[in-house]
């Protein structure tokens, strides 16, 4: 099963087909979120409209944990099986998940000081997103920090394997630790605490920072894999020509040269 | 005497010979903490409060500081692919060689610690646990550098790679050892604080040396 999707041309293929759908699903997905949010749902009785902020921070925050898991599940099929595409995907989803970790610390500053009167308190909770943060930032660093490609891409592996340790502090900080944060209220035993009024549009937004996320990670793979493959051609390129009777021929590789 | 112990002591007698390597992990410690009451200011009370976490915070950079000795000089020598093909499986010998650095950097900060306590006036009641968790926390310091040790060897710009790497990771270790101190010196139960310390400890000793092992496999292939 896994194997199927080696292959650099099929993903390719499946990715192109794939790809407008998604597009607009995600757009679709969160254009309705933002309506229903923003607009339709009700005010809370104590935040007021400060409330609105949680349709952006919540699914933010989620997608945070959930890229990074998909990160590692990823660098875990490249170093066990040595599949190209999942360390391309390991690699593609790191950004993205620093990039919504960002968003996640950036919204929840921006609720606190109305809440808590205060942009950060050393809470459990956001001390364990920005730990999060910082192993985004150390994967993106490791990863280019090699001049072989592949030796980066081993190494973060290893060290998004090492990273994943911080997931289930993030989860739980907000149960072992009783502080600012309030503890879960939509994915907890006994069912959601939260009204039904605002549960639908945060799980819209949810679903479509996630289709938004798929998207994302496709385009960058695509974009991964053409880049390696224009290097490889210019490597050929280059090597007929430094060869003295160059007997290749070029006619395909003139036009990637410009 | 076993290989294990044997790379024990390889790694100790090198860093004893190349002389002040543990020297100078302790200058950088003493330096660091006599910085803050002029940075600060002299006043007892002030230094008091924050006196745990001067001591842990710089304990960490000087252990952070020292972590490129731990393969790097091997690495550059082509002695870890000797290694690499002795009978050791390399997950011990990272631990052989977390251990012995350990001897060099940790213990010394541990014995130290107290000392420079004693010049930003912590509590009397917060040396049993500042010394009880820097001896159990030092060791994790080292077992988790490690992992940050191997995967960058061989990288650019691999020294600010690692702190990179290395700090957030440190961040448990450092909540739970101040947070040991502080209960102490309000009277409460720091034990605790040293349990989960001793917790990241068994974590870092079961899970970090494979993580560490796999880094060099890649490093050396």
């Amino acid at each position: 099963m896994i194997h199927r999707f080696a292959n650099p041309a099929r993903f390719m293929r499946l990715s192109a087909a794939l790809l407008p759908w998604c597009a607009v699903l995600g757009a679709l997905l969160i254009a309705a979120g933002l309506v229903f949010g923003l607009v339709l749902a009700p005010a809370d009785y104590q935040q007021g409209d400060a409330v609105r902020i949680m349709y952006v921070h919540v699914p933010a925050a989620w997608m945070a944990s959930f890229v990074y898991a998909v990160m590692a599940a990823a660098s875990a099929v490249g170093l066990i099986w040595r599949h190209p595409l999942a360390d391309i995907a390991a690699r593609a989803a790191a950004p993205l998940g620093a990039g919504f970790t960002a968003i996640c610390l950036i919204t929840g500053s921006l609720w606190g000081e109305p809440m808590w009167g205060t942009w950060w308190v050393w809470d459990a909770r956001l001390t364990s997103v920005l730990v999060l943060f910082f192993l985004y930032l150390g994967y993106i660093a490791l990863v280019n920090a090699f001049d072989e490609p592949t030796r980066g891409a081993r190494a973060g592996a290893i060290l998004a394997l090492v990273g994943i340790v911080n997931l289930p502090i993030i989860k739980f900080s907000v149960d072992w630790w009783n502080t600012l944060h309030q503890p879960a209220s939509v994915f907890r035993l006994g069912g959601p605490t939260i009204a039904a009024s605002m549960l639908w549009p945060l799980l819209a937004m949810a679903l479509g920072f996630t289709v938004f996320f798929v998207t994302l990670l496709m385009v960058r793979m695509r974009t991964a894999l053409i880049a390696a493959k224009v290097r490889a051609l210019r490597q050929v390129a280059s090597e007929a020509e430094a060869r003295p009777a160059p007997r290749t021929p070029r006619g395909s590789l003139g036009s990637v040269r410009q | 005497m076993s290989p294990f112990r044997r790379l024990v002591a390889r790694d100790l007698r090198l860093a004893l010979r190349q002389g002040g390597d543990a020297a100078t992990v302790i200058a950088f410690f003493v330096l660091t903490v006599i910085l803050f009451p002029f940075g600060v200011g002299p006043e007892p009370l002030l230094l008091q409060r924050i006196a745990a976490g001067i001591v842990w915070v710089t304990a960490l950079l000087a252990a952070l500081l020292s972590l490129d000795r731990l393969f790097l000089a091997d690495y550059e020598d082509g002695s870890l692919e000797a290694l690499a093909l002795m009978g050791l499986p390399l997950e011990a010998q990272v631990a052989a060689k977390c251990l012995a650095h350990w001897l060099v950097t940790g213990l010394p900060l541990t014995v130290m610690a107290p000392v420079l306590a004693l010049l930003l006036h912590l509590r009397a009641e917060s040396y049993p646990a500042l010394v009880l968790g820097m001896a159990l926390g030092t060791p994790s310091l080292s077992l988790i550098g490690a992992v940050g040790a191997a995967l960058t060897l061989g990288a650019r710009r691999g020294g600010v790679l690692l702190s990179l790497l290395v700090l957030p990771l440190y961040i448990p270790v450092l909540i739970f050892g101040v947070a040991a101190c502080e209960a102490a010196g309000a009277g409460f139960a720091a034990r605790p604080h040293l349990l989960l310390l001793a917790a990241l400890l068994v974590l870092a000793l079961a899970l970090a040396p494979f993580a560490a092992a796999a880094g060099l496999r890649q490093a050396l292939e």
